[in-house]
């Protein structure tokens, strides 16, 4: 990452201007030429710097209410199995394998989405007939205490 | 404000004034943007041209969705790992009585980006992100010091099979309500 490279990222991180040449007004702050800013995203976005470019909606608002965090016990050598098979559900946005300890047997980490918490529980018994994982909890959030998206290199 | 399922059609939101808000033209500009930016010099002209509508209608309804809050953002999303950063999962139990403290504390450091409150004896999960690993330890011994809490699990990724987070807003089949 060098300094242009940062400052891009500081540029990107935010709302990019809504107007007819977003890309020239921000070339401009970063001082580099629109066509320089347009293949360096391009690139960034190639190499999995930038996981996606685009517009972040706010889920609720658009009818996808209930949102279940999902845990899971998945013995080790089923894992990547497992996986592949949980992210292949839609109502499905995220999949991790975690880190356990002697607190936290849980290893396998989704997050379902639906328009209610029944909607989520059917996926749910879906993904478990699916894998034969039977060792599993749903964890509602009951409060969004904050949602804000990373800014990065902003530290002094 | 309500949301209207329409079969085959996808979703309009009315307000409370029943004054209608979103039509299928969103949604379709909707699921387009959420993956297919276009990363041109007229980004939003590329749009109109795919959606048969003028680059000034594109911005117009963006900036409807904006102040409607249906979109939080247009930009980009990184990789924390690509950058240098490093980013984990956290959980800690926290007494009903100290909720509202606590979460003051947590939310006050910028590489927590996300916290929910879960209905589970671990209460409160939260995410953070920071520039190497000590920070990790560092952050949360401070958060734990300043907190009192006690019981804290830390569960970095060590594996990622589906990080993509996309709502499709035209493929739902739901009747009109």
């Amino acid at each position: 990452m060098n300094n242009i490279d940062k400052m891009i990222v500081r540029k990107l991180q935010n709302d990019i201007p809504l107007c007819s040449n977003p890309f020239t007004i921000l070339s401009k702050e970063i001082g580099i030429s629109e066509r320089q800013l347009l293949k360096r995203i391009r690139e960034m976005k190639k190499i999995g710097i930038i996981r996606r470019f685009g517009a972040t909606l706010y889920h609720r608002r658009i009818g996808f209410k209930a949102n279940a965090m999902v845990v899971w016990q998945v013995p080790k050598e089923q894992v990547e199995v497992v996986g592949k098979i949980m992210a292949s559900f839609s109502e499905v946005s995220h999949c991790y394998q975690r880190s356990t300890c002697s607190k936290w047997p849980y290893n396998m980490f989704i997050m379902v989405h639906g328009k209610s918490s029944l909607e989520c529980e059917k996926v749910v018994a879906k993904i478990s007939a699916a894998t034969g994982i039977k060792k599993y909890k749903l964890l509602y959030s009951t409060a969004e205490l904050k949602k804000s998206s990373m800014k990065y290199f902003m530290e002094k | 404000m309500e949301i209207i399922w329409l079969k085959n059609l996808g979703v309009y939101i009315k307000d409370a004034r029943g004054r209608k808000v979103m039509d299928n033209v969103d949604c379709q500009l909707l699921n387009i943007i959420q993956n297919e930016f276009p990363i041109v010099s007229q980004p939003y002209k590329v749009l109109g041209k795919r959606l048969k509508i003028g680059e000034d209608e594109v911005i117009q309804r963006l900036k409807v969705l904006k102040s409607e809050k249906i979109v939080r953002r247009i930009g980009a999303v990184f990789d924390p790992r690509k950058l240098g950063y490093v980013s984990t999962l956290c959980a800690v139990k926290v007494p009903e009585e100290h909720l509202e403290e606590v979460t003051e504390i947590i939310n006050s450091y910028p590489g927590v980006t996300h916290n929910y409150l879960r209905e589970y004896d671990y209460n409160m999960w939260f995410t953070l992100i920071v520039p190497d690993t000590e920070m990790i330890k560092a952050v949360l011994d401070e958060i734990l010091q300043r907190t009192g809490i006690s019981d804290l699990i830390v569960l970095p990724a060590v594996n990622l099979f589906k990080i993509h987070v996309n709502f499709d807003l035209c493929g739902r089949t739901e009747d009109a309500e």
